[in-house]
């Protein structure tokens, strides 16, 4: 199937008083229509910045892309000017934010600021607008009683506000939704309605998602595909089911493992080390001075993705080594 | 033994209202609450925000004044002391928060931070001060390397470790620790959370630990307390409690945990609508309008604790939440349900009325 958005060998750096930070370092992503991909990995790998780089939200004298393509049905975005990224924005790409009380306007009613951008991208009446407003926001699950409409953001709980957000970002029918951390900042209840919200926009509507989470829980229950970041790389991509069920990359292992799922706090294996700086990172596989299988050639060349299952690529040298058989599963 | 309890903990606060600033609202933030620490041992504290965790911890500390109740360490009130005893119980009584970069003085170096306690409790000189903060640093994992510089050059992780040094400093017999691991990641969570073990086993600590992600509760909590709206709705072992919960809410908030297996994925309705106000509480059972097993006695009168199965729960219907929650219903479906606990749809309206009716069957096919 022709994907929707593919990002090929992104390259990504930010300048700052210390140095170069190269942030991204070749990322290949690509989401199908209809599809929800999970960008997973710690704070810090490059997760948030991948999706504002497609938004092209990224202040330019500051970051640079060296080097990649961002294809959305297609276009390269990169190319695109500014106009014709504004006319993008919020009509055929949108983003949901962690923090909903920051992300909308405190001194605008709700139905003033999702109204305000379907009159920007449909150029419709005032009344139309708010009646597509209304639509939006009971297809996020908030029927307009009580004047939601006229409420500003202050008066909603979190989880009203980041349907807000999501009717907001849903109103003009964007075809890709890059949701970063969207459950991040509510309860757990709260965060289980708003990811049935998101399965619910991926089947009745078929709005494909690159959903940003640092929880595999969520990925594991709300993603198609999964893809693991690491230091500004994809270490390993795949079907959902295949990255958490059998994982190849070491990276993905031990981020599993430090999951407190049915363990006991002795009991639980954590990472040595910490995430690199990336203003020098370390040559080769960004992952190798914390791995416990890391080899001479790791720290020497940077490992490119390998197939080892159906649509299941993983960077690693010492997977390719091996010369696994594809879905047979190597870690306890 | 128990070390620190609370009885009959109410704490309320007043919220002024209108132009005037007369009339005032009361946020019943906690009411009623009964609970003890023992002896190295973790107590956890579970619940949504709004749920009054953070508020009982408070008042155990004794950060904010009871508006009813007791806090007793020891057997002695702590409200009720003041000057030197306030300050010997403070000793014994130390605490981490959330939120490691806003609870380190940034314009303090890693030495002061850890040095304040140890400056108010003791006369020490200052080669058996840096003894003493080298010993701690080295017992979070970190090093002599880093006495002089700021919070700012350190990760999450690595800040939080600080905090912990700082709340061991002064040898305390409980910590609280409130929400400790949810802004961190999940490798350095495992790391912290490894650590904080390590040195209950060692020191013999007693923890009450604050938390809203049930995993991390499961791993480190000998006994666990529900919270919803100020009130305890269910306590007991940690084991029981999270593996079979009896209250609707417990085992809504256990079900809500995304667990990292896409082979189980959790196919019933999420918890409708949000925790509500704690200026009007509802009346009898304060979950009832987002229970699915409410009963028409559970909007007039409120459950007290009872024991069953080995922990105590404040419910009417208790045990039936799991076979009665609505399970698959696709988005769709659940975003009319939603913000309507008014208003059940017919599904959940069937539900109802099953624990009335079977009850006493069910009850009795129980183990």
């Amino acid at each position: 199937m022709a994907k929707l958005l593919d990002i090929r060998g992104l390259k990504l750096e930010f300048r700052s008083y210390r140095g170069v930070v190269k942030a991204l370092d070749g990322v290949d992503l690509a989401v199908a229509p209809a599809e929800i991909l999970g960008l997973v990995g710690e704070s810090g790998c490059g997760k948030t910045i991948t999706g504002m780089a497609v938004l092209g939200l990224l202040a330019k004298p500051q970051a640079q892309v060296t080097s990649g393509e961002i294809l959305f049905k297609g276009d390269d975005l990169l190319k695109k000017s500014e106009g014709e990224m504004r006319a993008l924005r919020g009509r055929e790409i949108s983003m949901v934010f962690q923090d909903p009380l920051a992300s909308l306007n405190p001194v605008f009613t709700v139905g003033d600021q999702i109204a305000r951008v379907i009159r920007e991208h449909k150029g419709v009446s005032r009344s139309e607008a708010l009646e597509a407003t209304r639509s939006a926001l009971s297809a996020t699950g908030l029927p307009d009683h009580g004047g939601l409409l006229g409420s500003y953001p202050h008066q909603l709980s979190g989880g009203m506000r980041q349907r807000v957000c999501m009717a907001m970002a849903i109103s003009c029918d964007s075809h890709l939704l890059i949701a970063d951390e969207p459950t991040t900042a509510l309860d757990v209840t709260i965060q289980m309605q708003i990811l049935r919200l998101l399965i619910g926009l991926r089947d009745d509507r078929g709005v494909a998602q690159l959903l940003v989470t640092h929880n595999l829980g969520v990925a594991a229950q709300t993603c198609d595909q999964i893809a693991v970041m690491y230091a500004g790389q994809v270490v390993e991509q795949g079907p959902t089911i295949e990255v958490i069920k059998r994982p190849y990359h070491p990276y993905t292992t031990a981020l599993y493992g430090c999951l407190p799922q049915g363990k006991l706090a002795a009991d639980l294996s954590t990472i040595p080390g910490s995430v690199p700086d990336l203003i020098d990172p370390p040559a080769g596989c960004r992952f190798h001075p914390r791995c416990t299988h890391v080899q001479a050639e790791c720290a020497a060349q940077k490992p490119a993705l390998i197939d080892v299952g159906p649509g299941h690529q993983v960077a690693c040298h010492w997977v390719g080594r091996l010369g696994v058989v594809p879905g047979e599963r190597m870690h306890a | 033994m128990t070390l620190l309890e609370t009885r009959s903990l109410t704490v309320h606060f007043s919220v002024k209202r209108g132009l005037t600033r007369r009339s005032a609202d009361v946020v019943h933030a906690v009411d009623d609450v009964d609970l003890a620490i023992e002896a190295g041992q973790t107590l956890a504290l579970v619940g949504e925000s709004g749920s009054g965790k953070t508020t009982v911890a408070h008042a155990m500390l004794g950060l904010v004044k009871p508006t009813a109740g007791q806090v007793l360490y020891r057997g002695v009130d702590i409200t009720r002391q003041g000057g030197k005893q306030r300050r010997g119980m403070a000793r014994e009584l130390q605490v981490v928060f959330q939120d490691p970069y806003s609870s380190l003085d940034p314009r303090m170096t890693v030495r002061d931070i850890i040095a304040e306690p140890l400056r108010v409790h003791e006369r020490w000189k200052t080669q058996q001060l840096n003894d003493r903060i080298a010993q701690l640093l080295e017992m979070v994992g970190l090093g002599t390397q880093h006495l002089w510089r700021r919070p700012h050059e350190f990760s999450g992780g690595q800040c939080q470790r600080i905090a912990i040094a700082r709340a061991l400093a002064v040898e305390p017999r409980v910590i609280v620790l409130d929400e400790p691991t949810s802004s961190l990641d999940v490798s350095v969570q495992a790391r912290v959370l490894t650590l904080l073990e390590d040195l209950q086993q060692r020191l013999d600590l007693a923890f009450l630990f604050i938390a809203h992600d049930l995993a991390v509760v499961a791993s480190v909590a000998d006994a666990v307390a529900v919270m919803y709206l100020g009130r305890i709705v269910e306590i007991g072992l940690a084991a029981a409690v999270l593996s079979h919960p009896l209250h609707p809410y417990a085992e809504a908030l256990t079900a809500s945990v995304p667990r990292p297996d896409p082979e189980e994925r959790c196919t019933r309705a999420p918890l409708a609508g949000d925790v509500p106000s704690a200026i009007d509480p509802p009346s009898g059972c304060r979950f009832h309008p987002r229970c699915v097993c409410r009963t028409d006695l559970c909007s007039t009168e409120q459950p007290l604790l009872r024991e069953m199965d080995g922990r105590l729960v404040a419910c009417h219907t208790p045990g039936y939440a799991a076979d009665i929650a609505p399970a698959d219903l696709s988005a769709s479906n659940q975003t009319t349900q939603h913000d309507a606990p008014g208003r059940p749809a017919g599904r959940r309206a069937a539900g109802v009325e099953s624990p009335s009716r079977s009850a006493p069957a069910r009850r009795a096919s129980r183990p």
